[in-house]
């Protein structure tokens, strides 16, 4: 296959997942801000896209690939690297229209590897890698973040139960919008860095800039454009069930959530050891609703995300694994699959059409009911 | 299979004690600032809540020392944040 137009397809491919990777880690930075009214919903994504766009251009050091440790870096083609771009986004649509807030990250590392077993076989894979870099963090993720926002939360109580409720209030609300904002920059600091990685890499490959080069600024424009843009079109599904559904979360608890979520993310990663931003966000709402009670959480809702995180290995994997199977037989192989995407994507969007969620509906918060699941939240809000 | 459990640890141990003390700092501004704010005339003084809800002018200067402190300490943890994200 002509080798520039699969980097063509290799780079609108990973801006589209760009895209995708803003839309869907949106909550992670909002969802908590606007359930306590501390933004509202378009101010929130307006703030969280600007500073996902402003976190792509202020690191200098270019993230490695993503596929570092994990797979046989002289196995990865501009082939494999679609394949297991197109896996991810599959996936991502998938998890954001039954509002399930999975890592983008392990999607994509789960499309690589799929696409590399079957390109490359098995070997191919280093499956201790896997456990050390993205199992292991997975599970202990959700629970430091969770640990610290349960304790923060009940000492912010604690602290606070004698204050003017009016300033208390006002006062974390404001400190909302400072955790929220660290961890937009955060976001668009990691996140656009790791499109960059793939987009660089598949240049190199082609040998259109040399090896150990850097991003263009191209690259790094169009990058963080990208997930800003995502990051705006709010992925209000996955909003709604962090902000709203997990917990009704009030103003000391947003505060503690945000915070734990930015100290957890700015720490893992300055001392090397990345965790999910996903899944620190996630398990931070659920340790910052757990102070007020256990009762207070919807535990159900915990049960489907953590299924979500199980699944998002195996399934972008086997998405991957497909797609890099009929884009290996040659150009029109490829054409076949970015067509399949395409449609896969039309037809996620359509059927989110028949249940949409936008901005007007993430500003509620619903009775409490221990029956809620991920399709019947629409319909108990209108009701 | 190599799992650098040192990192990881500080990464917990770092994590708690940074977001617990930024929590708590600010908790404690909140709870010091309305000590800003005059009493009612109408409102008998109550020692027990002239940090939240007034008291003398000497406890109004403490009030705000004290939240200015906090909010410094917590503002001072903040920047270091945004420090380590652009350098």
């Amino acid at each position: 296959m002509d080798l520039s137009l699969i980097i063509v397809v290799v780079v609108v491919t990973a801006l589209a997942f760009d895209f995708t990777n803003g839309f869907h880690d949106t909550a992670n930075a909002v969802a908590t801000s606007i359930a306590t009214g501390a933004l509202k919903p378009r101010t929130a994504v307006l703030l969280a896209g600007v500073l996902n766009l402003v976190g792509a251009f202020i690191s200098v050091e270019v993230a490695k690939t993503i596929s570092s440790g994990l797979v046989d870096d002289t196995k990865i083609t501009p082939t494999v690297i679609f394949a297991g771009l197109v896996g991810a986004i599959v996936w991502n649509l998938l998890t954001w229209l039954v509002g399930l807030p999975s890592s983008s990250s392990h999607a994509l590392i789960g499309g690589l590897i799929g696409a590399t077993c079957v390109a490359s076989g098995a070997d191919a894979v280093k499956f201790a890698g896997l456990v050390g870099k993205v199992l292991l963090p997975a599970v202990l993720a959700p629970i430091i973040a969770g640990v610290i926002a349960l304790i923060a939360t009940y000492l912010a109580y604690r602290i606070t139960a004698r204050a003017a409720p009016a300033t208390v209030t006002k006062g974390f609300k404001l400190g909302q919008i400072v955790s929220s904002s660290m961890v937009s920059l955060a976001h668009g600091t990691n996140d656009a860095q790791k499109t960059m990685g793939v987009i660089t890499l598949a240049l190199i490959t082609a040998g259109a800039l040399p090896a150990g080069a850097g991003p263009p600024f191209w690259v790094i424009l169009s990058s963080g454009t990208a997930i800003a843009l995502g990051t705006y079109a709010g992925g209000w599904r996955i909003i709604q069930t962090l902000g709203m559904r997990v917990s009704e979360i009030r103003s000391p608890q947003g505060f503690a959530a945000g915070t734990s979520t930015a100290t957890v993310i700015l720490t893992s990663s300055h001392l090397g050891f990345p965790l999910s931003t996903t899944q620190v966000a996630t398990g931070a709402v659920f340790g910052a609703g757990a102070a007020r009670g256990a009762a207070g959480v919807r535990w159900g809702i915990g049960g489907q995300v953590v299924f979500g995180w199980l699944l998002t290995l195996p399934a972008a994997a086997a998405f991957g694994a497909v797609a890099v199977w009929i884009a290996a037989t040659g150009p029109l192989g490829t054409i076949i699959v970015a067509l399949v995407l395409v449609c896969v994507a039309s037809g996620i969007y359509a059927a989110s059409r028949r249940r949409p969620v936008t901005a007007a509906d993430v500003t509620h918060v619903p009775a409490p009911s221990p029956q809620v699941d991920l399709g019947r939240h629409q319909n108990e809000a209108a009701a | 299979m190599t799992i650098n459990w040192e990192a990881l640890g500080v990464v917990a141990v770092v994590s708690l004690v940074i977001g617990v003390l930024v929590v708590v700092l600010v908790s404690l501004a909140l709870v010091a600032l309305p000590a800003r704010q005059p009493v009612p005339t109408d409102e008998p003084p109550d020692e027990a809540l002239v940090m939240g809800r007034g008291g003398s002018d000497t406890s109004r200067v403490t009030g705000t020392v004290i939240a200015a402190a906090c909010l410094l300490g917590a503002a001072t943890i903040v920047l270091y944040g945004f420090y380590l994200l652009i350098f």
